[in-house]
Parts: structure tokens; sequence; C-alpha cells
């Protein structure tokens, strides 16, 4: 099958490469472009690890042929921090021990950043509807919850809530 | 997972696109958002020699509104119309539909073309089609045509769709009186294709009554299901609960549920008939607000 | 409240230290095993078996080696020429690598795939025909001793029918007096069902042999990285592969839960291409392949209790069928073939219990293995949490005043169970009572009452567990004869900054943080200055690796025994720098200083440096200590949970509404961390009791091999957890912990059935098996024929 030649820009820097059509944008990703922080977890679609940003919007990059994203700009979890530090939502998981093994922290933490952009200051329950499409094994999903919401708080520039844990007593 | 080899066409006009179709006939295939098949062509159920990919075609994406019609292009993302204020004031029912068609990464690329095109009767979609009467516009080289809703879904994953053809638009009616829509379907789990789904739209006049009634069904039928007899129970009536009762009864005869992982044929006739119920209470508290 | 005893810049016990690992996981720079990539690397990929039982009359190599790419197709036939086609499996048992001729469950591994990208490795797997002539297969397990079931194992020497073996525990003939005695009896048969870790990374490998250095360098999946390396060269040794020229390196993982503890034949047949070729080759699972091998559970339980009727429970009596597939591939310790399961007992003082157990071949895939639990944990409890409350209900008691009233009491322990085990410490009465007072249980039964006279259903379930872990002693625990010891060995800088390697593996358990914290605890070196390495065997010490909730018992017990080895000597060290005796001194954390004159100290810093610059003559230089824990007992930790559910009367669907965890797990080192771990925990406790299983159809077919149809719950399925905790530290134990990761996962399914089961108490229902689904609801109804009972008239 003919070979296509494909232009993206990833966290803003220009890539150019030759991909059969079937290369899963993921693939392409990880394999061609070697940033091997968005990860794969399932063949349906259904876990979100491989989650990144497409103009902007959330997508599961296993889902999205490679030649599709040609001209497009795409956010990858190494693309979040900046010059200044770690990306709000970077912070808000570290603190509120949002992650444990880390395998779906990255299409966690990028489907979080479109969800805060849409909806700034998001209830528990828009939180957990809104990261529906992406499975954790570990958390239990408590101090994801809680991750996203210090994160909106930072965005908006007010005061974070407390990482604390909170026990019952 | 990784899909078998095919060819790959990005055309860039209707025209385009349309030629390509004709040319390459039952080798290819389209490709809109891509999230129904994409995940079938790595499991390897599907290995289509050619996409033929409708994302760079212009003037397919618009959502539209006015006083006597919604208008919705064929490549519309489901999110697009989930967002949409102006179409909740009059259709909320996309609102509650879309919240429970997968997830919100899918919702950012299926689009509404390729979930009804799909002619998968577990899509939620086309119950909403059958409940708001949808027209559907399929356009080929020599020009498009209409189709309704109650002829588009032909067999499993058949429909009105012909070799050489795209579905471009779909056009929904805007009620002039007082309407109520509402969609519920259950799941196993968030995202999960449904147990049962049941759409409801209700049209009163001043007086209270129901003028017209559209009711789909979500997988509980080989088709979308259009639930005929339970619309004509509410025609007519001031939708009372006697109404509502015997129309949710109707509707879970009239399914033809199979048994599966989801449940039995029997526990899908219970829900549709809860759902049914509930939709159309919920349909009408909107229609009467 | 936790109450620390360092400052939180040492950060040692019950400080909740932000994780040092998680800077690199929130950047994207994890390093997972498909992100080692090698020059020259290949791709393996493995066609598996359609048919549940099925002979192979042909493997066409050359319809893959078509492909463009595939460089070589492994069959079982190829491997037999090393004998290499079966292996042992950790219990024991056998395995085969790849079949020579006959397949034993769906999904088996058929042959191997070789080739230059994934693409075409998977192509080649797609295009190899594979001739086969389908058997009747066993699947049912109560079916597999009849008379006219296929014997499915005469590989095995003696082998006359479908039985894998047979045990039993406690006393059989005082049971039987005790049950034939007893005013009451209640008995309920109930299946655990099977189910699958799914942990979001799949298992996969890089094996890299050296054919000029004649080495293997194996990077895995694997939560055992030492016991691997073992395994390896008891396999391969005899072509060369002994254990010093194998090196097993456990990077980041995406996630175990005990399903990276056993050999999968991938690996196997990985090594043996790279050796065969010479190439570093990969194999990373896809998902159908993963959910389809290496289960958990499936456990058929017979649970009886025996008692009088005002509510004192006498004796228990538990009979099990594990349907283990074709092969026992349990990854329990050697002589415990049902694991931990005679904790089954549970938390309650009675004299009298008998189990027994056998384990049966069918054709399904092998497993047993864990799933968050410390083997067969979950199955015991969930047996003996379920029988109380049955036994509550037939003596018309509240489920929490029989518990109370049968609990062991404070002052019992350590206290012998009728199985032959010695609960270390427990305090069962507090933490129910933490856990009635949260929910404010009495207003939940008002509230319940209430709302049956409306015909709405509500339900309110306890468990109250007991669970064992830490293994463990080595006068009993062994896997494959090693003994079940765990290591630590720390070697603190010039500079008074340490280095500690472990033989255990995180997979997302922070061991990184809190591994430091615990040797901050001891040396009052600041956690932050300690970095922690595991998972390579050619730098860390030996040890048998985490699962089991095992790491804090053993390797953090070692952590702390070598820091006091170092804290020991650095009391050597101020002794002579400050001239006194040791007998002056007094440690406080972070520095020894002579008694009554607090200024006269040295701090740990300056004593690590003179232990490299300015030792006693005599004294062996450096600052360095390692220990193996053998420890004296298992740990128990307990819990007590409540779970709260409301369930639609039409359509059945239920929703948690509340759910409380008090877990006593002794003394915590990290109270974020531990509070991390049962929430998790909580979740994977949620899954089996209302979303997960692995089905299968009469012919073997597994019939939800994809995410789409195994129901891994989402953010919207699991409710907010509330946690809380009683602390009972362990009193043998050198920190006095207990390990936490799993006792969420063992205590949460019963606390959810039992809520769903008291929900449905007005329509006459006793028990119902997990996954309990709204669909399951209805046909048990309907089944009782009760479906339209008017429940109001009850209430």
């Amino acid at each position: 099958m003919m070979k296509k030649q494909i232009t993206l820009k990833i966290n803003g820097e220009e890539f150019s490469g030759e991909v059969e059509p079937r290369t899963l944008l993921v693939h392409f990703i990880r394999e061609q472009v070697k940033l091997t922080g968005t990860h794969i977890g399932c063949d349906t679609s259904s876990c979100g690890a491989c989650t990144i940003l497409i103009n902007g919007k959330s997508a599961k990059s296993c889902t999205v042929l490679a030649v599709q994203a040609d001209g497009k700009e795409i956010t990858t979890v190494e693309g979040l921090a900046t010059a200044e530090g770690v990306h709000p939502i970077q912070e808000g998981f570290k603190e509120n021990h949002g992650l444990h093994c880390g395998f779906c922290t990255a299409g966690m933490m990028l489907r979080a950043v479109e969800l805060l952009e849409k909806n700034p200051n998001p209830s528990e329950e828009d939180i957990r509807w809104g990261i529906s499409g992406n499975l954790c094994r570990c958390t239990g999903y408590n101090n994801i919850v809680k991750a996203i919401q210090y994160a909106g708080a930072k965005m908006r520039g007010e005061e974070t809530p407390s990482t604390e844990p909170v026990f019952v007593e | 997972m990784i899909p078998a080899s095919f060819d790959y066409s990005a055309p860039t006009s209707l025209e385009e696109a349309l030629k390509l179709l004709n040319d390459l006939g039952d080798e290819a295939k389209i490709l809109a958002g891509g999230h129904s098949l994409i995940p079938m062509m790595k499991l390897r159920f599907a290995e289509p020699e050619h996409l033929v990919d409708l994302n760079n075609v212009p003037g397919l994406s618009e959502v539209s509104i006015d006083g006597s019609k919604l208008t919705i292009g064929a490549m519309a993302r489901e999110v697009d119309v989930e967002d949409s204020d102006d179409v909740a004031k009059v259709f909320p029912i996309f609102k509650d539909a879309a919240k429970l068609i997968a997830d919100p990464q899918v919702r950012n690329f299926g689009t509404l073309g390729g979930n009804l095109a799909h002619g998968d009767a577990a899509n939620d979609q086309p119950a909403v089609m059958i409940a708001l009467n949808a027209e559907i516009e399929i356009t080929g080289l020599e020009g498009s045509r209409t189709v309704g809703i109650d002829e588009f879904f032909f067999g499993f994953y058949m429909t009105a769709i012909q070799d050489g053809e795209i579905l471009t638009k779909i056009s929904i009616p805007v009620p002039s009186g007082k309407s109520g829509n509402a969609y519920h379907k259950l799941e196993r789990k968030v995202g999960d294709y449904a147990t049962a789904g049941v759409a409801v739209h209700l049209e009163l006049d001043d007086s209270g009554t129901c003028t017209h009634a559209g009711i789909g069904l979500t997988n509980v039928n080989p088709l979308p299901l259009r639930a005929e007899r339970s619309q004509s129970a509410l025609v007519g009536t001031k939708v009372d609960d006697a109404a509502i009762e015997s129309a949710a009864q109707m509707a879970s005869e009239d399914c033809n549920p199979s048994t599966d992982l989801r449940g039995s044929e029997d526990y899908k006739r219970r829900v549709v008939k809860s759902i049914t119920k509930k939709m159309i209470k919920l349909a009408l508290e909107r229609a009467q607000s | 409240m936790i109450q620390c005893k360092t400052s939180k810049e040492i950060g040692g016990m019950g400080h909740s230290v932000k994780r040092k690992e998680d800077d690199r996981f929130v950047q994207g720079k994890g390093k997972y095993i498909d992100d080692i990539n090698l020059p020259g690397m290949l791709f393996m990929d493995i066609k598996r078996s359609p048919y549940a039982y099925a002979k192979i009359t042909n493997i066409d190599k050359d319809s893959a080696m078509a492909v463009e790419g595939v460089l070589a197709v492994v069959t079982g036939k190829d491997l037999e020429q090393y004998n290499l086609h079966w292996m042992p499996t950790l219990m024991s048992d056998t395995q085969m690598v790849l079949p020579v001729d006959t397949v034993m469950h769906q999904s088996q591994e058929v042959a191997a795939i070789i080739a230059t990208s994934r693409e075409a490795a998977r192509d080649g797997r797609e295009a190899l025909q594979v001739d086969y002539d389908v058997m009747k297969p066993v699947v049912d397990p109560f079916k597999a001793l009849d008379d006219d079931a296929p014997l499915l194992r005469p590989d095995k020497e003696g082998q006359k029918d479908n039985q894998a073996w047979h045990w039993e525990v406690g006393d059989r003939e005082a049971t039987e007096k005790a049950f034939s005695e007893a005013e009451v009896v209640v008995k309920e048969k109930m299946h655990i069902p099977r189910i699958h870790v799914a942990s979001i990374e799949t298992c996969g490998c890089v094996a890299d042999y050296d054919k000029v250095e004649n080495h293997l360098t194996m990077h895995m999946t694997t939560q055992a990285p030492h016991a691997i390396r073992t395994v390896i060269a008891l396999v391969a040794g005899h072509v060369g592969l002994t254990e010093e020229k194998v090196r097993v390196i456990a990077h980041d993982i995406g996630g175990g839960f005990g399903g990276k503890v056993p050999v999968f034949p991938g690996y196997v047949v990985a090594i043996a291409a790279s050796f065969l070729i010479g190439k570093p080759v990969k194999w990373i699972e896809d998902r159908s392949d993963n959910l389809t091998n290496g289960f958990a559970r499936d456990y058929h339980i017979e649970a009886e209790m025996a008692g009088t009727k005002d509510g004192k429970i006498q004796a228990t009596r538990m009979k099990v069928l594990a349907d283990h597939g074709y092969t026992d591939g349990a990854a329990n310790p050697s002589k415990f073939p049902t694991g931990m399961f005679s904790i089954g007992t549970g938390s309650y003082d009675y004299p009298t219990a008998f189990m027994e157990a056998d384990a049966i071949y069918t054709n399904k895939p092998p497993g047993g293995v864990a799933y968050r639990c410390s083997f067969r944990v979950t199955e015991a409890v969930h047996a003996i949490e379920r029988i109380t409350d049955r036994y509550a209900l037939e003596v018309g008691k509240d489920p929490a005043d029989v518990r109370f009233q049968n609990f062991i009491k404070k002052d019992q322990f350590p206290y012998q169970s009728p199985t032959g085990w010695e609960y270390d410490s427990g305090d069962y009465h507090a933490g129910l009572e933490l856990a009635l007072k949260t929910v404010e249980y009495d207003k939940l039964r008002a509230e319940q009452a209430e709302k049956r006279k409306k015909g709405e259903l509500m339900g309110i379930g306890l468990s109250t567990f007991t669970e064992i872990v830490g293994a463990g002693p080595s006068k009993d625990f062994d896997i494959l004869g090693i003994k079940m010891f765990d290591s630590a060995e720390i070697r603190v800088h010039p500079t008074g900054k340490a280095i500690a390697r472990f033989g255990t593996k995180s997979q997302g358990q922070g061991h990184e943080t809190t591994y430091a914290q615990i040797i901050a605890e001891e040396l009052g070196i600041p956690s932050k200055d300690i970095l922690i390495e595991e998972g390579d065997t050619d730098t860390a010490p030996y040890g048998l690796g985490t699962y089991a909730s095992r790491s804090t018992p053993t390797a953090g017990a070692a952590a702390a025994i070598a820091a006091r080895k170092l804290r020991d000597k650095a009391k050597k060290l101020a002794a002579y720098l400050l001239e006194v005796s040791e007998d002056d001194l007094e440690w406080e954390p972070g520095k020894w200083f002579v008694k009554g004159a607090p200024e006269k100290a040295k701090t740990i810093q300056e004593l690590v440096f003179a232990a490299y610059t300015n030792h006693p003559q005599g004294m062996e230089a450096g600052f360095e200590a390692t220990h193996y824990y053998d420890p004296p007992n298992l740990t128990f930790p307990s819990g007590a949970y409540i779970c709260v559910v409301d369930i639609d009367p039409d359509t059945f669907e239920i929703k948690v509404r509340r759910f409380v965890a008090i877990d006593d797990a002794g003394h915590i080192i990290n109270p974020m961390v531990a509070q991390g771990q049962v929430h998790g925990g909580l979740t994977q406790g949620l899954a089996p009791a209302m979303y997960e299983e692995i089905i299968y159809d009469e012919d073997g077919n597994a019939l939800n091999g994809t995410l789409m149809d195994y129901l891994v719950p989402t953010a919207v399925e699991s409710p907010s957890w509330e946690t809380g905790h009683t602390v009972t530290p362990s009193p043998h134990h050198p920190i006095g912990a207990k390990g936490i990761g799993e006792s969420p996962t063992v205590g949460a399914p019963p606390a959810i059935a039992n809520a769903i089961v008291d929900a449905l108490k007005p329509y006459g229902i006793t028990h119902m098996d997990i996954p309990i689904t709204p669909a399951k609801i209805f046909e048990k109804l309907k089944e009782m024929g009760v479906l339209d009972k008017d429940i109001t008239a009850e209430a």
C-alpha cells in the first residue's frame, strides 16, 4: 500500500513522516516521534490511556489514523509543562495522589485539560462523567476527582484546596 | 492491534468524494468519525481495501436551527449537537442521548451521520431520529434525494445508502406548538451500548392534548424500532397515567429483544416498559414547562 | 490521628509525603515495557486457538512466512527439540509453552510469529493457517469428574481423572458433631466468579539474548523479578542460560494486582526466539490476549454455619470446587494449594471448623492467580461474611449485633483460629463501632423501614473481615522451594545521602516514597535524600517480589532492621567521636546525643561522613547494611465496611449510595498512600461485586474478551469512598505495620453483596452470586415467582 507523507505539529514542534494509511496515530507518536508518554491499554477505544489533544479536543489516539492528523496540532503529556513549570493538572495529580502506577495518567490529564477548558468549575458529577472514557485500575478515582478540582481552582486563580487526605474519625 | 492494510484518500470536495466512491465501488468504505469503523478494523472484523475520508470535505458539519427545521450536517460531531444550547431549547433529547453515547473523547469525533449510516440498532441516535421524524439527505453523483427515517434502516448494518452515495444531511421538523422530548437508556456501565433505550417526542395543543407522539427504541429489535402502537395510544389523550401505562406496555410487547450478555428477552421488555414510562413523563413535563 | 515521631523535614512514618515517582509519571517519563526499544529489535505476535479443546493437525508455516517482514514461525514442535515445550507452573504443575499436538483452551498460544515490525507480526498471525480436529471440551467443573468426561491431562503420570488435588483443614468429626447438635444451621452455595485483573498495561517483554556473551537480559512486566530469573535458569539452564547469565529487569509497571506474577508462555517463547535468532524480541499482549488468559478466583463454595438460636456462632464448614482450567497456574506458596483460604473462619470466636477443596481440570485458561488479593483470601472472606449475614437473618438479629456478639475480643489476641492460624492483633469492636457511627447506622435502618413501606428498595450491608498477609515465615512458606523472605540493602554515601534496594517491585504502590520513609524513620536521614531502587536482579538483593500485600510486612521490615543495624553503627561512631561510652548516648531521629547534654551531639550525616573519613581503628569502613527478613508470623489486617445501596424497583438498577471503609493495618507509613490503596482496592472490590466476570459458553468460548464487555468500572460507577482507620499495631512486626493494599478488595464484595441481598429481603431472597447485576436480580425474582409481589405488605 502507498505510504503517505504527513506533517503535523506535536507540542508546538513540527514533524514530518511517511506512514502507511493503517498506522494509528498513537503508534506514530510513540514509535516515529518517540514520545512514549502516551500509552495503549486496549483495542476497543475503551480505556482512554492513549488520550491526546487534537486541535485542543481530547481524542483517543488509538482510534485515529496518523494520516488523519496531517496538518493538525497535537498535544501530548510531554507538551503540558512549560518553561515556567508543570501544568496545574500535573501539579494537581501529584499533590493529590491522583495516580499510582502512572499508566492511565497521561490520558486522564489530557482529558481533564479539555474538560476544564470547557467547564472551568466542574462539579464532582461533571468530573466523573467527564472522565468516564478513561479507566484507572489503581486509584478508585477519588483522588483523580480531587486532582482535577485542584487544577481547576489553580487555573481559575483561586486558592487551591487542601491536599491532606481526609479520614472519617 | 493493527488494521489490515488499505489505501486512503482524503477528498476535499463532495464531488471528488462521490467520484472516488463510484470509481472504487464496493472496495471503498467511508471514514467519518471512525469511532465505529476503526475499532472494527483493528479487530479485523472489517477489512476495507480503501478508505475515503470525509473529514476534509467542507460544508458537511453545519448545525443550525430556525423556526421550522433543525439541520444537522452528516459530519457534525456528537459534541457539536450536545453542546448547542439553541438545539437544546427545542430538543433537549440530544443532550440526554449524547451524555450516554460512549464517552467524551468518542463524542468529540463520532459524527451523527456515521452513527446513522452504520445501521446499527444498538446505536442511540437512530431511536432519537425515529422519535423526531428525521429526514435523511443522501447524495450521489446524480444529485440528492431525501429519505424518511422509517425508510432508512434496512437490515443489520444496512441502510438506504447505496454504493457510491453519501449521507449528507439530517433534517428534523421544529414543532410550532408545545413540545417536549427525552431519551434514556439502561446501560451496564457508562459508555456501554443500551440494554434497552427509549426516545420520546410529544407535541401538545393548548388544551394539553397530545397531537403527535414519536417513540423510538434502541437495541431491542434487529432494526431501530418505531413503537407505533404506543404512539397511537398517546395521541388524542391528555397523556394521563392510564395512557402512559398502556403506551409503555405496548412498547414492551412490540419490541423484539434477544437474550444476550445484557439480559434476557423478558428483562429487556421490562426495561423498555419502565423507561418508556419515565421518558413519556419527562417529555410531557418538558412540553408543559 | 496518626502521630509522627519525625519532623516533616525528615518525613518518616505517618507523614503524607508526596510521591517521588510522580514527577516522571505526570510528565510522561515513566518507562514501561512497551517503551523499551532496542537496536535491531524484532516483534513477536502469538497465534491463538479459536477452540477450547482440539488436536492440531497441521500448522502451515509458509502461509505466515509469505507475509513480507515475517522472519520465523515458532511452534511447539520447534521447542520440543530443545525440551522447552513444557514448563513448570509456580504450583509445580506443568503448562505448555506451545502445544505440540493438543490445545487445551480457547486463546491458548499455538505458534509465535517473529517479524521485523509490529504490523508484519500481526499480519503473520492473521495469515497463519492452522488446522484442527475439534473435540468436545470440559467446561462445567461439576461435570469434569463424570465417567464420560475425557481425561484432560494424560501427560501427567498416574492421572486417572480430572481432579488436580484435594485439600482439607480443620476437624471434620468435631465439625460434623457441632452441626448435628446445633439449634440453627444455615447453608448457601456461592460462586466467586472467574475475573481478570485487567491492569491498564497488559503483559509484555523484550528478550535480549547476546550470543557473544551468552547472556540474556529480560526486560519484562513482572512483580517478582528474582523468582522469574530463577525459573528461567531452571527451565533453560540446560541450553546454557544459567542463573548468572540471566538478568531480569522490571521497569515501571502499569498495574500488576497479581496478574504479573506468573510466567506466561509468551515470555518463554520470546526468550527462545531471541536465543535462536540472536536479536532482541519484543512481545506485547493485546487486550484480548490479556483478558482471556491468567484469570483469578473461580471457586464454587458451599458455606455452612451452625449456631445457637440467640446468635452465637458455634461452627463453620466450607466445601470448595476450584476450577483451575487445564493446569494449576496459581501463584500460591507451595504448601498452600488453596492459598490462605483457611482464614475463612473469619473475625469470630468459635472453636470448630472444617474446610475442604477439590481442584478440577477443565478446558479453560490456567490461572488462579490473584486479583489484588492475598492468595484466595477474597473467596474465604466472601463466604464467611455472606454466611454470617445469612445466619443473622435466620436467627432474626441485626447483622451488626451478631458480629459484635461473636467478634474475637481485643484481649484474646494472639488468637488461635480453628484452622491453625495465630491472629497477631486486632480490635474488631472499635472498627465496627467507628463504621456504624460514621454511617449513622440506626438512622439508616429507620429510613430503610420507612422506604419498605412505600415499596422502595434500600439495603445496608456489612463486612467485618480479617485478612492474612505478609507471606511468610520460611518454615511454611516457599515458592518452588524458595523461602518467602524479602530483603533490603541500604548504602549511605559519605555525604549522608542514600540508595536502598529491595527484592520487591512496586507496580504503583509507591515504594520509592514509602520505603524511604521507613528508613527516614529509623535513621533520621530525610526521606527525600534516599533513593529507592527495585526490579533489577543484577543490583537488587534477592527477594520474592510484590504481591499478596507482602512488601510492607517483609521488605518494609527488612528496611527497618537494616536501618537499625546502621543506627547501631552510628552509635559506635558517635561514642568514638564524642569520646563517651555508648551507654551514655541517646537517640532522637537524626542524631545521637549525650544524655543530659543535648548540645553534645552528632548528626547522622556527620556520623556517616566519619564512617568513610574518620572511623575508629578496627571498625569496618563504610555505611552499608543488608537484611533478609524472615517474618515470625503473618500479619492480620482487618476492616469494618458498610455499604448502602438503592435499587430501582422497576429495572433493578443498583446505586451504591454510600460506602464507608474502616481499615486496621497497624501503623501507617504514609496516610496519603495508604488511603490511595484503600480507594483503589475498593473499586476493585466493587468490580467483581457488580460488574466483572469472564463468561464462557458451553463450547468453552469466552464471551467477553474485550473491555467493551468485560466491565471495568469507570469514575461514574465508582462511588465517592469514605475511609478511616483504627490502629492496632502488629506486635511481631518491627514497625508494627500489617499491609493494606488488598484489604479493600477483599472486604468490599461481601459488604456490597450483603447490602443488595438486604435490599431484596422483602422478596425472600437470602443469597445472590456476584457479580450482582440488574438483569440477574430480575431473573432471580422471576425464578422465585415473586416479580410482582407486593412488598409493602410485609413492611
